[in-house]
């Protein structure tokens, strides 16, 4: 966790310190300190109601902390004007929990969104690379799936065209809000590897929030558990298996997901 | 949203306000003036609101499509139905004004009567609240539903501000559509009017025309066409505050609809004795 802060460090992309959010009496962050390495894939994990979503939302700029500081490549984004925060936002792109497809667009036009929000192009480039994207993501064997609209999508494939619309404008950092919530066992296991996939093949670097303890584990690079408004718990997948923290021992335990090592428990 | 901390039974109730205590005259006085801080709150998020989008109005990117869209929606969306309640409004107008004018064997004014009421009143009111039952509760719940499938959130991340891309254009479309259907609702209120009088009743059309020539003023319709802008601005803005500040789900949207409807509503009533209240100062009613 040393180095300085505020220039870029090879190794870890987001620097988080001291970030504390409090909802009227309910204190929801108290004091989050997490580093978020490059180019990897982080899992946060915490029960529900434990701040994820809210700490996710602070990442990208979406909610003001009560005081604390978020380094994205060696800059603050805490108390940036609205064109500055906007250029932080375009290194970003979220994958939502349920997809958040714009429901009066179609496939393309939800993928084709923030190019045609944030720039100038013309109509043909635009095409050629939401057509290369949804090849990509293996959406483009599905007859006629170009002109269809979010409410005739299945769930797994509203979830890909939504990494589709987050990776249109080729982002370094790519947020997910608990991407496996409210899939089968398949459909999970097919949301994995598109994450890790994305990962390997774009190298961007992606923060992925869960409380699915077989994903996690199948495929994070990095573990930290959000509990009570602080990270208990950070570390590499070996890390955190060795010298599980107690609280996310029983969390990893109940959901029968992984056995540490050391006899039964 | 805040109203509901300030009711009376509700935790935000400081203890010297709580009740159960003995009577308390003082007690009694402020618990009746406790909701007052959280309507105050309401109205002031509200004028918040629309300042944003209003600010948002001038800032790029312009997004035409948009404007047009929602114009066609509020405006081409609600032309049958306000066709249809404003030529019954002139026939029924007309029917109880010529039995009051029959007292007085004066039938001939009701051209004058149906036109000024018309124009001045019921084209105004009556279009604001058809278009809110229509057009109001169509933007709260789609609004309300965006907002609660993260639609609005994933707009954020895309550096995309709600208010410019969501509020802005409803308040633009709803603020000059408004108006447009108000007149269109009096010119089918004076063809219902006509039907009756001349027509049904077989009144004179060439005194009930002078006379209407004589009493009904253009300034009179342009006082209902500023009252119809206003009641277009509040239409928007209490639809889109309310879809906007959606928490939970599908119960929440219908109950998100139903305040958007009653919100407007009572507003637009409110408002219209404000306005007329001003505009009996700024434009003298001319007479006959």
């Amino acid at each position: 966790m040393a180095g300085d802060l505020t220039t870029r460090d090879e190794r870890w992309q987001i620097r988080i310190r001291d970030l504390h959010k409090s909802f009227g009496a309910q204190h929801v962050l108290r004091g989050v300190n997490l580093d978020v390495e490059r180019g990897k894939i982080n899992i946060i994990i915490g029960g529900s109601g434990q701040g994820k979503s809210v700490f996710m939302k602070h990442l990208m700029g979406l909610l003001a902390p009560d005081s604390g500081h978020i380094f994205v490549d060696g800059q603050d984004i805490i108390g940036l004007g609205d064109v500055a925060i906007g250029k932080i936002q375009r290194k970003f792109g979220m994958v939502f929990q349920y997809a958040a497809l714009f429901d009066s667009m179609n496939v393309v036009e939800n993928i084709a969104f923030p190019l045609l929000e944030r720039y100038r192009l013309p109509k043909t480039e635009v095409m050629e690379r939401v057509r290369a994207l949804l090849t990509r993501l293996d959406l483009a064997s599905t007859a006629g799936i170009e002109q269809k609209f979010p409410a005739e999508l299945s769930g797994g494939m509203r979830k890909r065209v939504g990494l589709a619309r987050a990776l249109i404008d080729r982002p370094e950092i790519l947020l997910y809000d608990e991407p496996t919530t409210g899939l089968d066992p398949i459909a999970t296991k097919n949301v994995d590897e598109m994450i890790r996939r994305t990962a390997d093949e774009f190298g961007v670097t992606s923060v992925v929030i869960s409380h699915d303890m077989a994903s996690t584990f199948r495929i994070a690079d990095r573990v930290a558990m959000l509990y009570e408004g602080v990270i208990v718990a950070n570390g590499t997948r070996p890390e955190i298996l060795a010298a599980p923290h107690p609280v996310l021992r029983e969390f990893v335990e109940t959901s029968g997901a992984v056995r540490f090592g050391g006899g039964p428990s | 949203m805040t109203a509901p901390a300030a009711t009376p039974t509700g935790a935000g109730v400081p203890p010297e306000l709580a009740p159960g205590r003995g009577f308390r005259p003082l007690a009694a006085v402020g618990r009746l003036f406790a909701p007052l801080p959280g309507v105050v709150a309401l109205f002031g998020e509200h004028i918040i609101l629309l300042a944003r989008a209003l600010i948002w109005l001038f800032r790029r990117p312009f997004r035409l499509r948009l404007f047009l869209d929602q114009m066609e929606f509020v405006g081409v969306g609600s032309l049958p139905i306000i066709m249809l309640v404003g030529f019954f409004t002139g026939a029924v107008t007309a029917l109880q004004a010529i039995l009051a004018l029959s007292l007085f064997e004066q039938q001939r004014y009701v051209g004058f009567g149906v036109g000024i009421s018309l124009a001045r009143e019921l084209a105004p009111v009556f279009t604001a609240l058809m278009v809110t039952a229509r057009a109001g509760s169509g933007m709260a719940t789609e609004l309300a539903s965006m907002r609660i499938t993260e639609q609005v959130d994933a707009l954020t991340t895309f550096a995309v501000n709600p208010v410019q891309y969501l509020v802005t254009p409803r308040l633009v479309a709803s603020a000059l559509m408004v108006p447009v259907l108000c007149m269109v609702f009096n010119i089918l209120g004076l063809i219902g009017g006509y039907v009756v009088a001349i027509i049904s009743y077989q009144i004179d059309l060439g005194q009930v025309l002078e006379l209407f020539r004589h009493g009904v003023d253009p300034i009179d319709y342009f006082q209902g066409l500023i009252k119809a802008f206003f009641f277009g601005v509040t239409m928007a803005t209490c639809a889109c505050y309310q879809g906007l500040n959606v928490r939970g789900g599908a119960k929440e949207v219908g109950l998100a609809t139903t305040r958007a409807v009653v919100s407007t509503s009572v507003t637009v009533l409110v408002l219209d004795y404000l306005l007329i209240q001003i505009m009996n100062v700024l434009f003298p009613y001319g007479g006959m």
